[in-house]
């Protein structure tokens, strides 16, 4: 090494490199970190979510939906809203084991495609999503088209002090089912699906 | 100060030498007329010795270019006058524009219906970016049926490709900003096919909305992106592809034969 003392390993030019090498990256990692961090945090961040009251029981019946618009993020005005198709339970027809919180059924109207809304057509008993042709059966499944899960649903449950029922957070299920924590659409959950697509850390997992 | 050569300039065009006795009033200063009209050019010496910006200025400009070139060698600078019209006009939307979910529709509506050419500016960056599009397309199709990626071109197509990509992300960035139902959905849609992407495809969605769901700050996330992020990088990258571009010279067209190099015509003539 030129300049060096014999066996010197460092000596002040190199020293004094490494001291303005590492100082400039200091310098730059302290503005790029936090600005990714910045960028990056919404998606390590929990939206929040609550039990919103969408009727009295009565309101609802086993053999029709009812429209109800609810609020999925609050303080944006329209662009927060969406819409689910409500019914009661009909244990003739919902095979999946009922619990405290399906009494009743309530479906999000996002297509499990790629996110376009659907509508209910009650002549047919199907729902049909305008923007690629998928179609679901009264239940949610899929009965055509590119979906490939079951219409998402909402927790419901029975406030019993003000005799309300309320719709909670969403949820993804797959052909059988099962729950899975809100996944986005287009992402199959039969199989090897529910790996390729994990759960994200920005839903809640549970009511 | 030494005079640096002049560009090779046509002949029509070089400027005629003073006939003697013209210039100067005789003792060899200047009268204030010569120097009103020299200024030009004292002010350009000025500015080249101080920055002899005026060599990389004949370097990229007053370069040899092979024969046969033609009229599909412009698509590129079509692309890139395009971009700069994105960019123009993009800026100007910008004073009107207001990102905020509950009042973006209606800053669009102000600059389309009440803006003093509002209506004009906006549908200029609104089919610009087509025109974009398809200008980038083409550009890419001359230079692939050209030949003209191939070895030492290679990193110009690369860098080309980039900036392929970096325009259809401006295309959908921009897209969501008037705000109506179809830049909604058509996001929405857009966000969903970016989930689809096995393992990192949910986090990536959950990075373009910024959540698990079209948020508060989803719109003014697509506009940053779409105002700082990509048209920095585009203008860096478009200044990279120049330079190569300029360095290793323009590819004749497929066509063309490699000419035998006169000397040695001439010398086989001899013989």
């Amino acid at each position: 090494m030129p300049g060096a003392f014999e066996g010197e390993t460092v000596n002040r030019r190199r020293f004094m490199t490494a001291t303005v090498h590492g100082a400039g990256a200091v310098a730059a990692a302290a503005f790029t970190l936090p600005a990714l961090g910045f960028a990056l945090g919404p998606v390590f961040s929990r939206l929040p979510w609550s039990w919103q009251a969408i009727g009295k029981p009565s309101d609802f019946t086993q053999d029709n939906y009812v429209i109800k618009a609810i609020t999925i993020v609050q303080g944006i005005g329209e662009a927060g809203k969406s819409i689910a198709y409500v019914r009661a339970r009909d244990s003739a027809i919902d095979k999946e084991p009922e619990d405290q919180y399906n009494h009743w059924v309530a479906l999000s109207s996002r297509c499990m495609h790629l996110g376009c809304p659907v509508r209910y057509v009650a002549a047919a008993e199907r729902f049909i999503c305008p923007c690629h042709g998928g179609v679901y059966d009264f239940r949610g499944m899929v009965a055509g088209g590119p979906p490939v899960r079951p219409l998402d649903r909402f927790y419901t449950r029975l406030n019993s002090t003000t005799g309300l029922v309320e719709l909670g957070p969403r949820y993804s299920v797959n052909s059988e089912l099962q729950r899975f924590s809100p996944r986005d659409p287009g992402e199959p959950l039969d199989g090897i699906g529910q790996f390729l697509y994990p759960s994200r850390f920005s839903t809640a997992k549970r009511p | 100060m030494p005079k640096l050569p002049a560009p090779p300039l046509p002949k029509v065009l070089r400027p005629k030498p003073n006939r003697p006795g013209q210039n100067g009033n005789g003792n060899g200063a200047m009268t204030p007329a010569d120097a009103a009209q020299e200024a030009g050019i004292t002010v350009v010496d000025w500015l080249d010795e101080r920055t002899a910006l005026s060599g990389g200025i004949r370097w990229m400009l007053f370069r040899k270019v092979p024969p046969g070139v033609n009229w599909f060698y412009t698509l590129g600078s079509a692309t890139m006058f395009a971009f700069i019209s994105q960019a123009v006009t993009g800026v100007f939307l910008a004073m009107y524009y207001n990102p905020a979910p509950n009042d973006a529709y209606e800053s669009v509506r102000y600059i389309t219906d009440q803006v003093f050419l509002g209506q004009f500016v906006r549908g200029m960056h609104k089919w610009g970016a087509s025109v974009m599009v398809i200008l980038i397309f083409l550009h890419m199709g001359r230079v692939f049926f050209f030949g003209a990626y191939k070895y030492p071109r290679e990193l110009t197509w690369v860098i080309g490709v980039v900036l392929l990509i970096l325009t259809l992300a401006m295309g959908f960035t921009g897209y969501l900003l008037p705000f109506n139902q179809q830049a909604y959905w058509a996001s929405i849609v857009g966000i969903n096919i970016n989930a689809t992407g096995p393992l990192i495809g949910p986090f990536l969605s959950d990075f373009l909305r910024a959540g698990p769901e079209f948020g508060a700050t989803t719109l003014s996330r697509f506009y940053a992106i779409h105002m700082m992020v990509i048209p920095g990088l585009i203008a860096a990258l478009i200044g990279l592809h120049l330079y190569l571009i300029t360095k290793l010279g323009i590819s004749a067209p497929p066509w063309m034969k490699a000419e035998p190099e006169r000397e040695l015509e001439l010398e086989k003539v001899e013989i």
